[in-house]
């Protein structure tokens, strides 16, 4: 797509993909800065990619990827570098446009027409590889930040945080266990503690998908093991997408793993029926 | 670790009666309170103490301490951009200028048949370059009361513009400092042009009164300069409102880690564009205070170096501290009344050796070499 294409979709906020995709009826309308208005999944996907091809100077980084998420599922992805993991995670949350394809969030959210902050507050929450916490916040000012609601200038300049929200971010703060840690610069912190601060913000954020690219890296056995009870913990009230290196991690929360390949689904299935298949082993973990 | 509170007996209770802003910020309290202090022995040792006393200020100084006063809330706006949202705008001047012309066509028109040509409606420059009616937008410019209101809606709208493009666009960093550097430049080219009907090189001068009063007065002179003071003080408090509520926190999210607030769901160029434009009427306000005292207002106003020496003046007084801009201007300022006078040629050198020393060695300014006495103390 040019540069003009993008600036088409930008100011009709429709997309251009030609061909309609299957799943969806209508198209939803997101307030401007509002709340989320939740992804309808009623059909129990909550995330459907079908045909994405992203190509960057020729190099098809996501190559006519399909893939869908059922509702409440933690699915693990892995695969070599380079098969288009984070490429997949930036086309979810509108940081990168696909060439072509089409990407619903539920039945009615076209996720291609909208752009990062529309698309956090429909309720797709990411957390990054490094961990990008606001090392000049304090620990509670980061989970105030990611905090659902209105949050537009005006709300954020004139109404003080509900009760509702200081409530949230308590509960959150036990969660991650950084409590005694509240006032600290989140700069400050450890790595595992910035890894865990990212992943409150991500809960803060109350969202139904959340995309969690690679939890445990530098992370103590001890904060691996709780990463993996809380990630299985969110499945069933939240749908979580994990990208992960670390096979025995995959292995104590995988229910399904999905395979990436130079861009492409190379298999699905559980963690053995994928370590068994022929293709997976040549590529990737008969290395 | 900032300094929350001023150690003074009674200084707790002190606090419970301040406006919420101020509380918790003991350098914007410190500084407030010079502010008053300040203005109020000017306009005593100007007014109230005769002329033959060795203690009588002269009304040359009252001015040039009002003059320093804008130049310090023009520094308040850049620092609120830049020092919170990492907006490094290189053409804020451009703001001053603008409130400053739309002050300057009120004092125009109220000079009236006292100009040279003794027309009652049209200003000197216009019956020297043959006008033959006032151009539709002097229109208005007769009533103070439209003119306050311009002085504020053009910069702010003509910053609204340019944000909206620039913001929506994502241009960032040393890119939108440039275009800012091209704007300033673009309105200079135009009102250097005589047919802009802004009085071309020459500007706007020969101001005679402002609300009916003489501005020669010396109570006049005073009152400008409480005038500057009320503005500053206000403008410090707006601002403080701002950084200090959770629209602060969200706007230096976007200065440290712009795309990261986008995944949050912030809209960043809607934070972004309301910041830049409250920033360019409090710019404009300036502008418009600084007119009447200097008597003068011309497109030099509009030159890019000027811009950057407003940035100057915040860095060496301490990016991303209130005050700290606020301390910046009147010292840089200070400096350049004292050595221009006595060594005019040699001026811009100190100012850009002053600009690299800060950077080295004070990349908090004055403000940050204050707070790391305090704690190591």
């Amino acid at each position: 797509m040019n540069a003009a294409q993008v600036w088409a979709r930008r100011l009709s906020g429709r997309s251009q993909s030609a061909k309609p995709p299957p799943p969806p009826r209508s198209g939803a309308v997101l307030e401007e800065h509002g709340p989320a208005a939740g992804p309808d999944a009623s059909r129990g996907v909550i995330l459907y990619l079908e045909d994405i091809t992203v190509s960057f100077d020729g190099f098809k980084a996501l190559n006519e990827l399909t893939l869908y998420i059922d509702s409440g599922e933690l699915r693990c992805i892995i695969g070599p570098n380079g098969a288009g993991k984070t490429t997949m995670m930036d086309v979810i949350t509108g940081k990168t446009r696909p060439d072509h394809g089409s990407a619903w969030f539920g039945q009615t959210l076209d996720l291609l027409s909208l752009n990062e902050p529309e698309i956090a507050r429909a309720g797709i929450g990411r957390k990054f590889q490094k961990p990008t916490v606001f090392g000049e916040h304090t620990v509670y000012e980061n989970l105030q930040l990611a905090a659902a609601g209105d949050k537009s200038p005006w709300a954020t300049l004139f109404k003080p945080l509900s009760g509702e929200q200081r409530d949230r971010i308590e509960s959150v703060l036990d969660t991650i266990r950084l409590t005694d840690r509240v006032r600290a610069r989140a700069g400050a912190l450890s790595h595992g503690q910035k890894q865990w601060l990212e992943i409150g913000m991500l809960l803060m954020q109350g969202p139904q998908l959340l995309l969690v690219d690679e939890p445990v890296a530098g992370m103590t056995p001890q904060e691996t093991e709780r990463t993996a009870e809380l990630l299985v913990s969110l499945a069933g009230a939240h749908s979580v997408v994990v990208v992960e290196h670390d096979m025995n991690f995959v292995r104590s929360i995988a229910r399904k793993v999905t395979v990436l390949h130079e861009g492409r689904v190379l298999a699905e299935g559980t963690l053995d029926q994928v370590q068994n298949d022929r293709r997976v082993i040549e590529v990737y973990l008969g290395e | 670790m900032a300094v929350t509170h001023i150690d003074i007996p009674g200084g707790r209770v002190l606090e419970r009666f301040l406006p919420r802003p101020l509380r918790g910020d003991a350098g914007g309290q410190v500084m407030l309170a010079v502010l008053i202090f300040t203005v109020a022995l000017v306009s005593l040792l100007n007014l109230a103490v005769p002329a033959s006393s060795p203690l009588h200020l002269s009304t040359y100084a009252v001015t040039l301490i009002g003059k320093y006063l804008t130049y310090a809330l023009l520094a308040l706006a850049v620092d609120l951009v830049w020092g919170f949202c990492g907006i490094l705008s290189l053409g804020h001047a451009a703001f001053f200028a603008l409130g400053g012309y739309a002050m300057g066509m009120y004092l125009m028109r109220q000079i009236g048949t006292r100009g040279v040509y003794g027309n009652p409606v049209l200003p000197d420059f216009m019956v020297f370059l043959n006008y033959k009616e006032l151009p539709w937008f002097w229109h208005g410019f007769d009533q103070f009361w439209f003119a306050a209101l311009m002085a504020i809606v053009v910069p702010g709208v003509l910053a609204f513009v340019f944000g909206w493009f620039a913001f929506r666009s994502r241009v960032t960093g040393v890119y939108l400092s440039i275009i800012t550097q091209a704007l300033t430049y673009a309105l200079l080219l135009a009102f250097f042009r005589n047919d802009m009907g802004f009085g071309g090189n020459n500007g706007l001068t020969d101001f005679k009164d402002l609300l009916g009063f003489p501005l020669q007065r010396d109570g006049m002179r005073v009152t400008l300069m409480v005038a500057s003071a009320v503005a500053l003080a206000l403008g410090y408090l707006a601002c403080r409102y701002i950084v200090t509520s959770r629209a602060g926190r969200v706007i230096e999210a976007v200065r440290d880690a712009e795309s990261r607030a986008r995944f949050l769901g912030y809209s960043v160029e809607s934070y972004k564009l309301w910041l830049f434009a409250f920033s360019a009427v409090l710019a404009g306000i300036a502008g418009a205070l600084y007119v009447p005292q200097v008597g003068i207002i011309n497109p030099s106003e509009f030159a890019p170096i000027n811009s950057i020496e407003v940035v100057i003046w915040v860095a060496v007084g301490g990016r991303g501290v209130l005050y700290g801009a606020v301390a910046g201007a009147v010292l840089v300022n200070y400096a350049k009344t004292v050595f221009t006078g006595a060594l005019p040629e040699l001026w811009l050198y100190a100012l850009g050796a002053l600009f690299v020393l800060v950077t080295l060695f004070l990349p908090k300014g004055v403000v940050g070499l204050l707070r790391a006495r305090k704690v190591s103390a």
